[in-house]
């Protein structure tokens, strides 16, 4: 292999109280990838992503980003590490305005003096955000919650994105359109680690992946293995 | 440029008032609606982002007391006593915000927190009561002939309107210039959703101290010029249960989320307490808090955006902002 990976999870446990999610999960993502992580419900993939965004703190291990720790990092200046979280279920600021919802995603000082720039870029990837500057991002339909979402992501200027399950609550239709945005996003050249149950599709839009089921990393590898997986095709593609 | 002029006018017209030879009484009026319009700008600037105190009693408690016990005690200047006691409010906020807002004390429980506050604040004043003269109150020493610059007493009433009235303007242009920062931005995102704020690069502590210490610091000087106006304190009526819910109160009823709602707030608490003192005296003992419990649900229900709100809202009917808040005190979760 070449160069380090861009992000790396090391030997991480997390848990909430007593409850333990995460059993000593280990992966990497490299730069210009895209990886998924599988599992069904309650697997702790969410758990995952709000480790490696420092919402959560891990109770053993680490997360390092491009060979920066996350460990003493604080929540607030993981975005500055070039790490994007698109939360589940969108988690937008729904009183605020489309425009208002990507102004925050340049909230840190390095990304507000390139706020107007990267906005340009945002409505041009999605024009119809432009159309809708000045709603109210909670009125909206979920695949464009799911576009601001993703624009406010991209306001930051990130290396990597994270996506928290991006087509969680959408009709089918929109699912579909959802992983089309994703595929956009890696074509324009962002690393992207996605989290999804949606396996037959998301398997689809990455390079790999790897299947989290209780809290452990049971399977990975290119996406073509894990469709072809016998257990992957009974359990979750049910063929 | 044009939007600015009515503002202009507004300030002439209200700089011109005395000159119409207003009575005493009127006079009076007119600068307790500036002194408690700033001191509810003050408790808005926060409130406005679901941070509501039910204590904001304690920092008018410390801007009273601590500026006239200074004076009293020491002759010293409330020109040193203000920032003093500005100072130690700021102090007190932090030490009662930061583990707050480290811990994620918001809501319901941010509230008992600040209502407790208010308590300590006042029962403090009570229980030094060789130094404030406990639940008696206590009496600004007037300087010998009424009036003193370095006192900041004035015997002339139309003086004292005048510092009321920048003391107010400076409160409408702290609210104007923390609506137009990238604080407030901060503030709404981490009101309706604190990971997300935080996972865009908003220190939600830091946002919500910052705010909490600027509201206190307002609020202190309000309590501050308020005693220096009446001359008189009494724990009641500045750390009281009764006057931080008045605040709220008069917010809500005035609106949260526009500059001048605070003031229209004050202008209709202080009509409707002066309606209910004229048309009932003091017979029924506690009839004004009962009618300030009721309307207040009346507003949260019908009004939630209050007087100001509510009257923007039927002027620009045409043109509906779907962005503009529901409710008011409610939080998104």
């Amino acid at each position: 292999m070449s160069a380090a990976p861009m992000l790396e999870v090391r030997g991480v446990s997390a848990g909430y109280g007593t409850f333990r999610a995460l059993f000593d999960v280990s992966l990497e993502v490299r730069a210009g990838e895209a990886v998924a992580v599988i599992g069904p419900n309650g697997a702790g993939k969410t758990t995952l992503l709000r480790v490696i965004s420092k919402i959560i703190a891990p109770t053993a291990g680490d997360v390092v980003m491009e060979g920066t720790p996350l460990g003493p990092v604080p929540a607030h200046r993981v975005v500055e590490l070039g790490i994007a979280h698109v939360p589940e279920h969108r988690r937008l600021f729904p009183r605020l305005t489309v425009e208002e919802n990507l102004r925050m995603g340049a909230f840190h000082p390095a990304a507000r003096a390139k706020f107007r720039e990267r906005l340009d870029f945002v409505y041009e990837l999605f024009p119809r955000m432009k159309e809708r500057r000045n709603q109210a991002a909670g009125t909206m339909s979920g695949g464009e919650q799911q576009m601001c979402a993703i624009g406010r992501a991209l306001m930051s200027g990130p290396k990597l994105l994270l996506m928290d399950e991006p087509s969680a609550g959408l009709a089918p239709v929109i699912v579909q359109q959802v992983f089309n945005l994703v595929k956009r996003i890696r074509a324009e050249g962002y690393t992207v680690l996605i989290v999804e149950q949606n396996i037959q599709q998301v398997l689809q839009v990455v390079d790999r992946a790897y299947l989290l089921e209780v809290g452990t990393i049971k399977q990975s590898g290119s996406s073509a293995e894990l469709l072809a997986s016998p257990e992957i095709r009974r359990a979750y593609l049910g063929l | 440029m044009d939007k600015r002029i009515p503002a202009v006018i507004g300030i002439a017209a209200l700089a011109a008032v005395p000159q119409l030879g207003l009575g005493n009484y009127h006079l009076h009026l007119l600068i307790t609606v500036l002194i408690w319009g700033f001191v509810y700008t003050s408790w808005s600037v926060m409130g406005r982002f679901g941070m509501v105190s039910l204590g904001h009693g304690a920092f008018l408690g410390v801007g009273a007391y601590v500026v006239t016990m200074l004076w009293n005690s020491y002759g010293l200047t409330p020109w040193l006593g203000i920032p003093a006691a500005v100072a130690m409010s700021m102090v007190m906020a932090l030490l009662v915000g930061y583990p707050c807002f480290r811990f994620r004390i918001v809501g319901h429980y941010f509230a008992l927190v600040t209502l407790a506050l208010g308590e300590v604040v006042r029962l403090t004043i009570v229980g030094l009561r060789d130094q404030t003269g406990g639940s008696l109150g206590m009496t600004v020493t007037a300087v010998p002939d009424g009036t003193s610059l370095l006192a900041l007493q004035f015997g002339e009433r139309t003086v004292f309107f005048y510092v009321a009235l920048l003391v107010w303007l400076f409160g409408l242009w702290v609210w104007r210039v923390v609506d137009r920062s990238m604080l407030r931005y901060a503030l709404e995102a981490s009101s309706e959703d604190e990971d997300a704020a935080a996972s865009v690069g908003v220190n939600v502590t830091r946002a919500k101290l910052a705010i909490t210490m600027l509201s206190a610091a307002m609020t202190t000087l309000g309590g501050a010029l308020y005693a220096q106006y009446q001359m008189y304190i009494n724990p009641e009526t500045v750390s009281g249960i009764g006057i931080s819910l008045q605040i709220v109160f008069a917010v809500i009823a005035g609106g949260l989320f526009t500059q001048l709602g605070p003031t229209v707030g004050a202008m209709f608490t202080l009509l409707l307490a002066e309606t209910l003192r004229v048309s009932f005296g003091h017979d029924i003992h506690g009839l004004d808090g009962t009618v300030y419990g009721l309307l207040l649900v009346l507003f949260i229900i019908y009004m939630p955006k209050g007087i100001t709100g509510s009257l923007a809202a039927l002027l620009t009917r045409g043109r509906a902002e779907p962005g503009a808040p529901a409710a008011g005190l409610a939080p998104s979760r």
